[in-house]
């Protein structure tokens, strides 16, 4: 017992396991534990484990919008929508690491957003309470299979509405309007259009419509590095692994703003990327829903303040937003 | 440690050679290591601004919080790692034919493929197959998947080290098979092994972190989500790194201090490789 | 089944990159090994220290985290290795330290009888070390090597889907989306792994067994 690394050993693991109680105990949120029960129970209600269910629900400064409430479109009984209502939340799947639409704060255990104060607004109608949604990461690769196998009962991730996905998937919306651009460092000006990236090597993500575009659009440009997250991308591109970084503008924009002037957009949008909302395939009771609450916002300002709020800080105004698609 | 025994106390030119050898090592790492702090700090990686973010005590609590979950699945997959290898163990050492091999499939199978295959199919196989595990899941039946053949091994090999007059002792004064497997070899078994399953279970331990590649939110996803948020990415996980480091160094100096009054016996191809460093002798034969 | 007979290429192609990666991993880790190993022997206390505390260092850091480390930090020092050449040096430096270990203990089986019989023939320090402890700590050390190995096979499913290296896992891990097939295409993968080890194992261990010998 004379040994001094054991004693510190010993003495840190105490320290460590007491921190950790402490860490847990003060905030009573950590229910992975509690789902050991519940984990075969299949859907959605294991998404408690994974996220860990921090205090990503309890919004607090954000401001949960009333204004929907009470001319909100109806919940019909039997309908999904209903079913989800029974359930007691909603879960939606969303990105953890793109600024302004979908990032995650460790300081308050909260996700940040565009994305995340549209699925408020949607949880506010199906609920009255913006507090009853789980909000679980989605990276891009996992977006059709999460919805697919009812891990999720939305998807709002900077998400793409495609022909190839409306195979597997429905979309309600669009809610947004995004082109995809190209992200560079702010002292090259060897890249001013989707096809000078020929030969260069770009980073984009898996599963994302911004890989297949450039892998059409740019035969001959390298996509050999791939991530699941494009802030990966972004590090590669500061790193000086890739010479830029493809997906949409506005997701680009909220990397840029965070360069302190290192990075640059090329401003050269070529293709359109209408954001939707992903649902199970078929189910219209939702996805009419959804569109409803999605209209009623355009009406009543509430989609114009979610937008201020998040993505308008970066001095991006609000535009028109787009109409439904109710195909 | 010993210091090779068949070589002569250096004379005065063969001391000085070693003294110059290891002394140029030792201001290489130094330079190494100053150039690199150098270099960090030219690109303003040390700037305070980008370790503000951890002058904020949630950050820490976000962390910790990340560990105990790391703890969660660690404790929860070895637990279910040891119940399964011993169950595996016997298997492997039944009498009847088709048992033996299913138990012997199944370890030199899981044994054989990356723990990270394992986690990726139940996080997005199992749900199409109808069973929806979630991170926290995934991560365990990844663990337990490659750990149980760990274990059983381990325990394969305690339990034919033990002496057979042990079991033939037992079988003298009427045990049955599982009686005297229950009373006399597996306590004594387990017992020898418990150097090797603590250091496995460190292993294990540092396996958690594979879950940040499915969204499980342990020490080194947050670190990462941290990273990401405040545009410092080295400076989250170099604290991850330190806080990872710290620990298992404790935990395996502990590990190793039971190993020192009791070698371990396991053969030579069975010794898992990442606790090297608590079952390390190497036996001839 | 027929996900995986539709991109067989891409899975051999995949086995073929893992093979390479692990291989020369393998010979680098080997050879930090033998470094690592003669430093925690030496007589000098300064030698065994440092080589203590690489072994401690790679055995406290879980592997991911330093193959994060090393592929997004080391680029803030100013050194961007592209990713196959960044997962040899990551698996090389990790495993190194496994190597050492199984060295120095392989060493030190070697009775010290032998050694100082060797010096009392007159042999000098690098041929007893060459011609009589070596040979004799090889044979011991054939099993933990190969497990080491394994490890390394195994090892290199991390340092792939962390760096995008476009081994067999990774380039699983990107069929599984594209497909939308995880199950066939990850079972697949798992039996390519068991191909590519299981064959290996099996001739480890049996050099092991006809080699080893008893006291």
């Amino acid at each position: 017992m004379r040994n001094p690394f054991t004693i510190a050993s010993r003495l840190l693991v105490v320290v460590a396991l007491a921190l950790v109680a402490a860490a847990c105990g003060s905030d009573g949120d950590d229910t992975s534990a509690g789902t050991a029960a519940t984990s075969a129970a299949g859907a959605t209600t294991t998404t408690a484990a994974s996220e860990g269910s921090d205090e990503s629900d309890a919004s607090a400064g954000t401001g949960a919008s009333a204004e929907n409430e009470g001319e909100g479109p109806e919940v019909e009984p039997g309908s999904s929508v209903a079913a989800i209502r029974d359930k007691g939340k909603i879960t939606i799947g969303v990105k953890y690491d793109v600024p302004l639409f979908g990032l995650k704060n460790p300081t308050t255990g909260d996700i940040e957003g565009f994305d995340i104060e549209i699925g408020k607004l949607i949880t506010e109608a199906i609920f009255g309470d913006d507090t009853k949604v789980e909000f679980v990461e989605a990276v891009s690769k996992n977006r059709e299979p999460f919805i697919q196998d009812g891990k999720v009962d939305l998807v709002i991730s900077t998400y793409t509405i495609n022909d190839a996905r409306k195979e597997v998937v429905d979309f309600a919306g669009p809610y947004y309007i995004a082109g995809q651009d190209i992200l560079v460092n702010a002292d090259d000006d060897s890249i001013k259009s989707v096809d000078d990236l020929n030969g260069k090597k770009v980073c984009s993500v898996t599963g994302s419509t911004s890989l297949t575009n450039v892998q059409e659009m740019a035969p001959q440009a390298d996509v050999s590095v791939v991530f699941d997250k494009y802030s990966l991308c972004v590090e590669a591109l500061n790193d000086g692994r890739v010479q830029a970084v493809t997906t949409d503008n506005i997701i680009l924009l909220g990397f840029v703003a965070d360069s302190d002037g290192e990075l640059k957009i090329v401003d050269n949008a070529f293709t359109e990327e209408p954001y939707g909302i992903g649902l199970k395939k078929g189910d219209t009771a939702l996805r009419d829903f959804v569109n409803d609450v999605l209209e009623q916002s355009y009406a009543d300002g509430s989609w114009k303040d979610a937008f201020d709020r998040t993505v308008g800080q970066s001095g991006q105004e609000a535009p028109t937003p787009p109409p439904v698609d109710r195909y | 440690m010993t210091v090779a025994s068949f070589l002569d106390p250096p004379g005065p030119r063969g001391r000085r050679r070693q003294q110059i050898a290891t002394g140029v090592t030792a201001v290489v790492v130094v330079a190494v290591v100053v150039v690199a702090l150098r270099r960090l700090a030219d690109r303003g990686q040390l700037d305070g601004d980008r370790w503000e973010v951890f002058a904020q005590r949630s950050v820490w609590t976000f962390y910790l919080r990340g560990f105990a979950r790391t703890l969660q699945a660690g404790a929860v997959g070895g637990a279910l790692s040891l119940a399964l290898g011993l169950g595996l163990a016997f298997g492997r050492l039944a009498r009847g034919r088709p048992v033996r091999w299913a138990a012997t499939a199944w370890i030199e199978a899981f044994r054989a493929v990356p723990l990270v295959l394992l986690m990726f199919f139940a996080f997005l196989g199992l749900p199409r197959l109808g069973l929806d595990p979630g991170p926290f899941w995934s991560v365990v039946i990844g663990l337990t998947g490659y750990n149980s053949a760990v274990f059983a091994e381990i325990f394969r090999a305690g339990i034919l080290a033990l002496p057979a007059g042990q079991t033939e002792a037992a079988d003298a004064i009427g045990l049955r098979y599982w009686q005297s497997m229950r009373f006399v070899v597996v306590p004594q078994a387990a017992r020898a092994m418990v150097p090797a399953i603590a250091s496995q279970l460190v292993v294990l331990l540092k396996d958690t972190s594979l879950g940040a590649l499915v969204s499980y939110e342990e020490l080194l996803r947050r670190a990462q989500i941290t990273g990401e948020f405040a545009r410092s990415p080295l400076q989250a996980l170099a604290v991850a790194a330190l806080f990872f480091a710290v620990v298992i160094f404790a935990l395996n100096h502990l590990a190793r201090r039971l190993e020192r009054h009791r070698p371990t016996p396991l053969a030579a191809a069975e010794i898992p490789p990442e606790t090297l460093l608590t079952t390390g002798a190497v036996r001839a034969a | 089944m027929d996900v995986i007979a539709d991109n067989l290429d891409s899975y051999l192609g995949g086995i073929a990159v893992t093979l390479w990666l692990s291989v020369l991993s393998f010979l680098l880790a080997v050879a930090i090994g033998v470094v690592v190993a003669t430093f925690r022997v030496s007589p000098l206390r300064l030698a065994r220290t440092l080589g203590a505390v690489y072994v401690e260092v790679f055995f406290s850091l879980p592997l991911l985290v330093w193959a994060l480390l090393f592929f997004f930090g080391l680029p803030k020092v100013g050194i961007a290795y592209p990713p196959f050449t960044s997962a040899v040096i990551v698996l090389g430096t990790f495993t190194g330290a496994l190597v050492g270990e199984a060295l120095r203990s392989g060493i030190n089986t070697v009775p010290s009888g032998q050694g100082e019989a060797a010096r009392a023939v007159g042999l000098r320090f690098w041929q007893v070390l060459g011609l009589v402890v070596l040979p004799q700590a090889l044979r011991t050390m054939i099993g933990p090597l190969g497990s080491i190995l394994l490890a390394l096979v195994r090892n290199s499913a991390v340092a792939a889907i962390a760096m995008s290296v476009d081994d067999l896992m990774w380039r699983s891990d990107q069929l599984a989306t594209s497909t939308a097939q995880p199950v066939a295409v990850l079972t697949g993968t798992f039996v390519a792994y068991l191909i590519l080890t299981v064959p290996g194992t099996w001739l480890v261990n049996a050099l092991a067994r006809r080699y080893r010998f008893t006291r």
